[in-house]
C-alpha cells in the first residue's frame, strides 16, 4: 500500500541533512558506477580477446617440425626434422580423438597471381579440405576444397575475398582461371576469413598439387588439427601422443622441445578462460568492496538520523508506534537513498559503457584485445538487487537500534 | 479502571540501588481527575510512567482497565499505550514536520485508519481544542498554549480509556495554564479518567484527588472538594 505519510517523512529528513545525504548517496552511487564500469571493462577485454581466438578454431593444435637441440641415440643434435605425407596420414589414423586434419604446404614465397591484366603477389599455401573447419574459413560463394580436388590433383584454387576484390573487381570470379607462377588454376570459391588481418589475402590449392607443382616431394611444412570438445588433459596426452610417435620415427628425444613446436590452442584458451575468470572475481570483490564501503557511509548516516530523532521515535512509541513501525521507517528511508543513488551510479556506468562502446564503433577505433564492451542485462538486474540487498543491510542495523529506543529514556527532558 | 499493588521499583546507580518506588497501592476509578504531586526525586515521573507503560515494574501488579500489564512484549505494550492511553507532555512533543492535523492524527496512523478518514476524525478534535483554524499550521508557529492544546486533541482522539499528563503546564503561563486546564476539566466531564502529574498547588487543586508522594511512597491523599 502507498504511504503517504512514510515518504513524506523520508523527504523530510532527506530535505534536513541534504549534503550529509548527498555524500552518502554520492558513495553508494560511486560503487556503482565503478564496479559496472568495471564489469564492462572486463567483459571488453574479454570480447577482445575472444575476437583474436576467433580465427581459429580455439580447439587446434598445431604441429611444426623443428631442428634437435639434444643428441639421441647416436645421433648428433642440429638436425632437422622434416615431416612427410605419412606422418599425416599416421597422426589421422593412429591418434583418437582427432576431429579434422591437415597438412599444409607453403609454396615458397609470394606468387605472382594474374587475371588478364591484373595480377599482384599473394602467399599461396597447399592444404587438405580439412582446412576449412580450422581456420574457420567458409565457402560464401562457390565450393571449398574437397577430397576430389586432392586425389586428382586437380588444379583448383579457393581464395580470400581481398584476392578476388584485386583481381576480379566486380567480375564473378567462380570458374574463371588464374596464372599463378605460370601454371593455371581455376577458381572454385571464395572464402571468408572469421578473423581478420591477412587471413583473407591467401590462396589455397589442393596439398597435392602444391607438392607436385612446386617440388614439394611428399614433405609437408606442418600439421594442424582439431580435437573436438576434448578437454585440456585430453589434448596434452594427446599431443603427448604424437609427440612420442614423431619422435619414434625420428629418432629424437621426446623431452627435446625445439624437435618439433607444438602450439596447444586448448590449452591456451582454456589459460585466457581462467585468466578471465580470475579478472572478473577480482572487479566484484573490488566493486562490492567500494559498494560496502557506501553501505557503512549509508549506515552512519542512518545512525546519526536515529539519534537525532530519539525524541521523536520516543513519542511515536507513545502514541502506539510498534517496534516493527519503526523499523519499517529507518529501513524504508535507507532503501530509498542506496535505491536511488544507486539506480545513478548504475545508469551513469551503463551510459559511459554505451558512449566508449559507440565512439569505438563511430570512430572504428580497432584497439587490439578490446571491443565492445557491455553490460549484460543480468549483470544490470544483479547490480539492482544487489542495491536493494545492501540498502536493506545499510537500514537495518540503526532500524533495529531504533526500534530498541525506550521510550521513557526518549522522553526524559534534556 | 487503574489498580497498583505493591508497586516497587529501583534504578541502578552505579554499584548502588535506587529504590524510587517503594510498595506503591493505589486505585482510581473510572472517571476520576487525579493529580499526583511531589517534589523532584519523589518517583512521581516513575510512577507515571509505569501507568503510561512506558516503563516495567519490578514487583507487584498493575491492571488497567481489567488487563494485567505486566511483562509485555513490546508490540503488546504498543497496542495498550495506543488502545488505553492518551500522553501530554510537558514539552508537548509535537512532530516538528507535521502539521497540526497530522499530529492530531497521528495515533491513528498506527491503528492504520485510512488518511482520509484520520484527518477527518482529526479536524473534530482540533475543533474541540478550538484550533480548526490553525490545522494547517506547523507547531513552530504556534504558541505555547496551543501546542499543548494539540497535544491534548492528540491524547484524545483514539478515545483512550485513561489521559496521563506529565507536568502539562510546566511550560505555559499561568493564564495559558488555566485554559488547559479547563480543557481537562471539560474532557472529565465527559468521562475520561485523568492523571495529572505536577508540582503546582493551584493545577493540583483544581482536581477532585490529590495523591502526594514522597520519597517513593504515598504519604498523604486528600479529597479536593470541587472549586
Amino acid at each position: 500500500m502507498f504511504d503517504l505519510d512514510k515518504w513524506q517523512e523520508i523527504y523530510y529528513t532527506i530535505k534536513q541533512n541534504k549534503l550529509r545525504t548527498f555524500l552518502t548517496a554520492f558513495s553508494v552511487s560511486w560503487g556503482i558506477f565503478m564496479l559496472v564500469l568495471l564489469l564492462g571493462a572486463g567483459k571488453g577485454l574479454e570480447n577482445g580477446v575472444n575476437k583474436e581466438f576467433e580465427e581459429d578454431a580455439v580447439n587446434s593444435i598445431y604441429v611444426s617440425p623443428g631442428r634437435t637441440s639434444m643428441p639421441y641415440k647416436g645421433m648428433k643434435q642440429g638436425r632437422y626434422i622434416r615431416l612427410k605425407n605419412s606422418d599425416y596420414s599416421s597422426t589421422k589414423s593412429e591418434i583418437e580423438g582427432i576431429d579434422h586434419i591437415t597438412g599444409r604446404y607453403y609454396c615458397s614465397g609470394e606468387f605472382t597471381v594474374r587475371y588478364k591484366d591484373r595480377y599482384s603477389s599473394f602467399s599461396v599455401i597447399g592444404v587438405h579440405p580439412d582446412h576449412a573447419f580450422i581456420e574457420n574459413q567458409k565457402a560464401f560463394q562457390g565450393r571449398y576444397l574437397n577430397e576430389n580436388d586432392h586425389r586428382e590433383r586437380r588444379k583448383v584454387v579457393i581464395m580470400g575475398t581481398e584476392v578476388s576484390q584485386i583481381l576480379f573487381k566486380n567480375e564473378d570470379p567462380i570458374d574463371k582461371w588464374i596464372h599463378i607462377g605460370g601454371i593455371q588454376y581455376k577458381v572454385v570459391g571464395i572464402y571468408d576469413d572469421a578473423g581478420d588481418g591477412d587471413e583473407d589475402r591467401r590462396i589455397f590449392i589442393p596439398i597435392s598439387t602444391a607438392q607436385l607443382a612446386y617440388n614439394g616431394s611428399n614433405y609437408i611444412h606442418n600439421m594442424v588439427f582439431t580435437v573436438g570438445d576434448a578437454s585440456v588433459k585430453e589434448s596434452i596426452e594427446m599431443v603427448d601422443k604424437v609427440k612420442s610417435d614423431l619422435s619414434k620415427r625420428y629418432k629424437f628425444d621426446p623431452s627435446d622441445n625445439r624437435a618439433l613446436f607444438i602450439w596447444n590452442n586448448v590449452e591456451n584458451y582454456q589459460r585466457f578462460v581462467n585468466l578471465f575468470n580470475g579478472i572478473r572475481i577480482f572487479i566484484w570483490i573490488v566493486g562490492i568492496g567500494t559498494i560496502i564501503a557506501g553501505i557503512v557511509g549509508v549506515s552512519n548516516i542512518m545512525l546519526i538520523v536515529v539519534k537525532e530523532r530519539t525524541r521523536e521515535i520516543g513519542v511515536r512509541k507513545a502514541l502506539g508506534a510498534t517496534p516493527n513501525s519503526i523499523v519499517g521507517l529507518f529501513l524504508q528511508e535507507a532503501i530509498v537513498i542506496t535505491g536511488i543513488a544507486g539506480y545513478i551510479g548504475l545508469l551513469g556506468g551503463i551510459g559511459l559503457i554505451e558512449f566508449i562502446n559507440y565512439s569505438l564503433l563511430e570512430f572504428s577505433v580497432d584497439a587490439p584485445y578490446f571491443r565492445n564492451p557491455e553490460i549484460h542485462l543480468q549483470t544490470a538486474i544483479g547490480a539492482t538487487l544487489l542495491l536493494i540487498f545492501s540498502g536493506v543491510i545499510a537500514g537495518y542495523i540503526p532500524a533495529k537500534k531504533a526500534s530498541k529506543i525506550r521510550p521513557i529514556e526518549a522522553l526524559r527532558d534534556e | 479502571m487503574i489498580e497498583l499493588k505493591e508497586i516497587r521499583k529501583s534504578y541502578d546507580v552505579g554499584k548502588q540501588k535506587l529504590e524510587v518506588l517503594k510498595s506503591i497501592d493505589l486505585h482510581i476509578e473510572a472517571g476520576e481527575l487525579v493529580s499526583i504531586m511531589g517534589s523532584s526525586g519523589s518517583g512521581k515521573s516513575t510512577l507515571l510512567n509505569i501507568i503510561g507503560i512506558l516503563d516495567e515494574y519490578d514487583s507487584g501488579d498493575y491492571t488497567l482497565n481489567d488487563t494485567l500489564i505486566k511483562n509485555l512484549s513490546e508490540r503488546k505494550a504498543a497496542f495498550y499505550r495506543n488502545r488505553f492511553l492518551g500522553f501530554v507532555f510537558q514539552s508537548f512533543n509535537l512532530l516538528s514536520f507535521k502539521n497540526a492535523l497530522e499530529n492530531v492524527a497521528l495515533p491513528l496512523y498506527y491503528q492504520k485508519v485510512r488518511r482520509k478518514k484520520r484527518n477527518i476524525k482529526a479536524m473534530e478534535y482540533l475543533d474541540m481544542v478550538g484550533l480548526k483554524e490553525w490545522a494547517e499550521h506547523m507547531p513552530g508557529e504556534l504558541s505555547g498554549g496551543q501546542k499543548q492544546r494539540i497535544a491534548i486533541a492528540r491524547a484524545l482522539i483514539a478515545d483512550p480509556k485513561v489521559i496521563l499528563a506529565d507536568e502539562p503546564t510546566g511550560a505555559l503561563d499561568s493564564q495559558t495554564s488555566f485554559e488547559v486546564m479547563e480543557i481537562f476539566k471539560e474532557v472529565n466531564d465527559a468521562g475520561k479518567t485523568i492523571l495529572i502529574v505536577t508540582h503546582e498547588d493551584d493545577i493540583a487543586h483544581k482536581t477532585d484527588r490529590i495523591i502526594k508522594l514522597r520519597d517513593g511512597i504515598i504519604v498523604d491523599e486528600e479529597i479536593a472538594i470541587a472549586s
